[in-house]
C-alpha cells in the first residue's frame, strides 16, 4: 500500500467509525422524534444484515476452490447446532486436512 | 456503591470478553493479511468497535471496493444498533449527556442484551455498572487485535495455514445467527443468487450492493407478519 492509499484507508476507517456511532445513537434520537417506523420499512431494515452478509458468503463458496466449498458445507452443518467458534474450528480443520493430507 | 456497581459490571462482562477475544485476534490477523498495518487494525478496533462490520470492512477493502460502498456496508451491518439504542433509551434516561455519549459508543450486542436483562430484573442501570461491563470487553478487544495483527505479520502464506477459509465461514455464522427473523430463507436465497449473478455480469465489488438490495427489496414486498420482532442478538459479537 502506498501513502495515498494508506491515508484513504485511515479516512475510510474514520468514516466507518462515525457511521457506526450514528447507528448507535440513531435509535435514541429517532425514538425521541418519531412515534414508530412504518412496518414495511421495518421489514426491510430487518433484512439488511442477512442480505448484505449473504453476498459475502455465496460468491466465496463458488470462487474459493473445492476445498473451501467443502469446508464451508461442513461449517454450515456445525453452525445449525453450535456457536460460530465451532464452525470456524471445523471449517479450518477440514480445509487444513484437505490441503496437507489429501493434495 | 458506585465502585461496587463498576466491579459487578466487570464480572458480568468477563464471559463475554472471553468469547469475543478469539474474534479480536482473528480480526487483527486477517486485517494484516488484507493489507492493513498493525496500527490500522488497532485503529479500526478502537474507533469502530463492531466486530462483524470490521470484518466486512477489511474484506471489501481487500477487494478494492469504492470507499463510499465500504462505509455504507459497515453502516448496513451495524444498522441493528438503531434498534438497540431506541430500546435502551428508557433505561439510560438518567445518564448525563457525556455519559450517554460513552454509553452509545460502547453499545455492542452483549452490552445491549445485558442492559435490557438488568433493567428487566429491576436492578438499577447505573453508569458505573454500564462502564464496567463495557470496559472489560472494549480494552481486551484492542489488546487481542494487536496480538492478532502482530501474529498475522509473521505469517507467510495465509492459505498454507487455512486463514482464507475463516472469513467466509465467519460471515456464514453471522447469517445463521439471523435465522429466526421473518423472511430469512427467501432473503438469503435471493441475495446469494443475485450476488453471484452480479459478480458474473457486473463484477466485484458491485455484487455486494446489488445482492443486498435484491434481498432487502424482497423483504419489503413480502407479506407482513403479525408478531412484533425483538432485535436478534448474537451471543459472541462485539
Amino acid at each position: 500500500m502506498d501513502n495515498a492509499e494508506h491515508m484513504q484507508l485511515i479516512y475510510v476507517i474514520l468514516a466507518a467509525a462515525v457511521a457506526t456511532f450514528l447507528t448507535r445513537i440513531g435509535g435514541y434520537v429517532m425514538i425521541t422524534q418519531m412515534k414508530r417506523i412504518p412496518p414495511r420499512m421495518e421489514a426491510a431494515l430487518n433484512a439488511v444484515p442477512a442480505a448484505v452478509l449473504s453476498t459475502l458468503v455465496a460468491p466465496a463458496f463458488l470462487s474459493g476452490g473445492w476445498d473451501v466449498a467443502v469446508a464451508m458445507l461442513v461449517a454450515l452443518v456445525i453452525g445449525l447446532r453450535f456457536s460460530s467458534l465451532w464452525m470456524l474450528l471445523a471449517g479450518w480443520l477440514v480445509v487444513m486436512a484437505i490441503r496437507h493430507l489429501l493434495v | 456503591m458506585t465502585k461496587d456497581d463498576f466491579w459487578q459490571g466487570v464480572r458480568g462482562g468477563f464471559p463475554v470478553m472471553v468469547s469475543a477475544a478469539p474474534f479480536g485476534a482473528l480480526f487483527g490477523a486477517l486485517a494484516v493479511d488484507n493489507g492493513f498495518s498493525v496500527f490500522d487494525a488497532v485503529f479500526m478496533s478502537a474507533t469502530v468497535y463492531a466486530g462483524a462490520s470490521q470484518m466486512v470492512g477489511l474484506e471489501l477493502f481487500g477487494h478494492n471496493v469504492q470507499p463510499w460502498l465500504i462505509v455504507l456496508s459497515i453502516f448496513a451491518v451495524n444498522f441493528r444498533h438503531i434498534l438497540y439504542s431506541a430500546s435502551i433509551a428508557r433505561h439510560i434516561r438518567h445518564f448525563s449527556g457525556l455519559q450517554k455519549f460513552f454509553a452509545f459508543f460502547l453499545l455492542v450486542d452483549p452490552q445491549y442484551a445485558e442492559t435490557e436483562k438488568r433493567a428487566e430484573r429491576g436492578e438499577p442501570v447505573t453508569f458505573a455498572w454500564y462502564l464496567g461491563f463495557g470496559m472489560i470487553i472494549y480494552l481486551p478487544w484492542q489488546i487481542m487485535t494487536l496480538l492478532g495483527a502482530i501474529f498475522g505479520q509473521m505469517i507467510g502464506d495465509p492459505k498454507a495455514i487455512g486463514l482464507d477459509v475463516l472469513l467466509p465461514i465467519y460471515f456464514m455464522g453471522l447469517v445463521l445467527g439471523f435465522r429466526k427473523r421473518d423472511n430469512w430463507l427467501p432473503v438469503v436465497a435471493v441475495s446469494s443468487l443475485a450476488s453471484i449473478a452480479a459478480m458474473h455480469v457486473v463484477g466485484s465489488p458491485w455484487h455486494v450492493s446489488i445482492g443486498a438490495i435484491a434481498g432487502i427489496l424482497l423483504a419489503a414486498c413480502m407479506p407482513l407478519s403479525k408478531r412484533h420482532e425483538e432485535p436478534v442478538t448474537l451471543e459472541h459479537e462485539v
